[in-house]
């Protein structure tokens, strides 16, 4: 695989509905009320219903899988959650993703990825170390 | 009550065992959009060397669950979990999780630390096979508000 340091590998938007989060609420077993009911997320003093963040955490790493082609060659992944993706009910949430070669060895890559929803990054220090065995 | 000192440190039953099916794969996967062969194709993923399908990087969110939960059941923790907010998350693998594995999570409370009133637990779920080699480690580190 060619890949240089600060090359963007990947991008990627996608488009979060109440429907995505009902689906990852039951894929994922967190029910947690303020990912889906205004009500509940406005008394916790919310702007509103909020993406899990696992949700965008998920998502942000696929276009990387996508890119070296086996989600097994992930390594390690982490994020950082700096600040909440609220869902409009009618209009959703865009978030993109941008992923970029931050470190390079024989062995492996680091990929940065940069999460923005409404022009705000949405992840810190988002970072996957990929397998290039 | 705020969140136990004492707590740092502590290690937990393990959690019963869990089965991963094809299928809870299949639907974790159009949750998070992905759209790998080898997370949907059993013959694409056994063509890539897997014996069946192979997760998406954050499923292994779906067995550390069931450590949280312990973690907030503890008794003497002092975790208050309507002012828990999801503050880091970190997977490292030793290998994908696939359909047909069975899982048992180890949870292990590695640090606590409390800043500008604030609480900040970080505990670590040692994901093993049925074989017991090790598979993946979840951790994730919460961030207890203290009162306003």
């Amino acid at each position: 695989m060619i890949a240089e340091l600060g090359e963007i590998v990947a991008e990627k938007t996608f488009v979060l509905t109440r429907d995505s989060l009902v689906r990852y609420a039951g894929a994922s077993g967190d029910f947690n009320a303020i990912h889906y009911r205004d009500d509940v997320a406005q008394s916790v003093g919310l702007p509103g219903v909020l993406a899990h963040g696992m949700l965008t955490m998920g998502l942000a790493v696929q276009p990387v899988v996508d890119w070296i082609g086996d989600p097994a060659k992930v390594l390690d992944y982490q994020v950082r959650f700096t600040r909440p993706v609220v869902v409009d009910p009618v209009d959703g949430a865009t978030v993109t993703v941008v992923a970029k070669v931050g470190a390079l060895t024989d062995a492996e890559i680091r990929i940065d990825l940069t999460v923005t929803f409404a022009d705000q990054t949405v992840l810190g220090k988002a970072q996957a170390r990929v397998s290039l065995a | 009550m705020p969140v136990n000192p004492e707590l740092q440190g502590r290690v937990f039953a393990p959690t019963a065992p869990y089965l991963v099916g094809r299928e809870k794969i299949r639907e974790f996967a159009r949750a998070v959009f992905a759209t790998s062969p080898l997370n949907h194709d059993p013959e694409a993923a056994r063509a890539a060397g897997y014996s069946d399908i192979v997760a998406p990087p954050t499923f292994p969110v779906v067995v550390q669950e069931a450590t949280l939960q312990q973690l907030l059941a503890e008794p003497d923790g002092g975790i208050d979990f309507s002012r828990v907010v999801h503050g880091e998350q970190r997977f490292s693998y030793t290998r994908a999780i696939v359909a047909g594995d069975e899982l048992t999570a180890t949870l292990a409370v590695s640090s606590i630390k409390t800043l500008g009133g604030n609480a900040m637990v970080t505990a670590e779920s040692t994901i093993v096979d049925q074989t017991g080699a090790h598979v993946v480690t979840a951790t994730s580190t919460l961030v207890v508000r203290g009162d306003e």
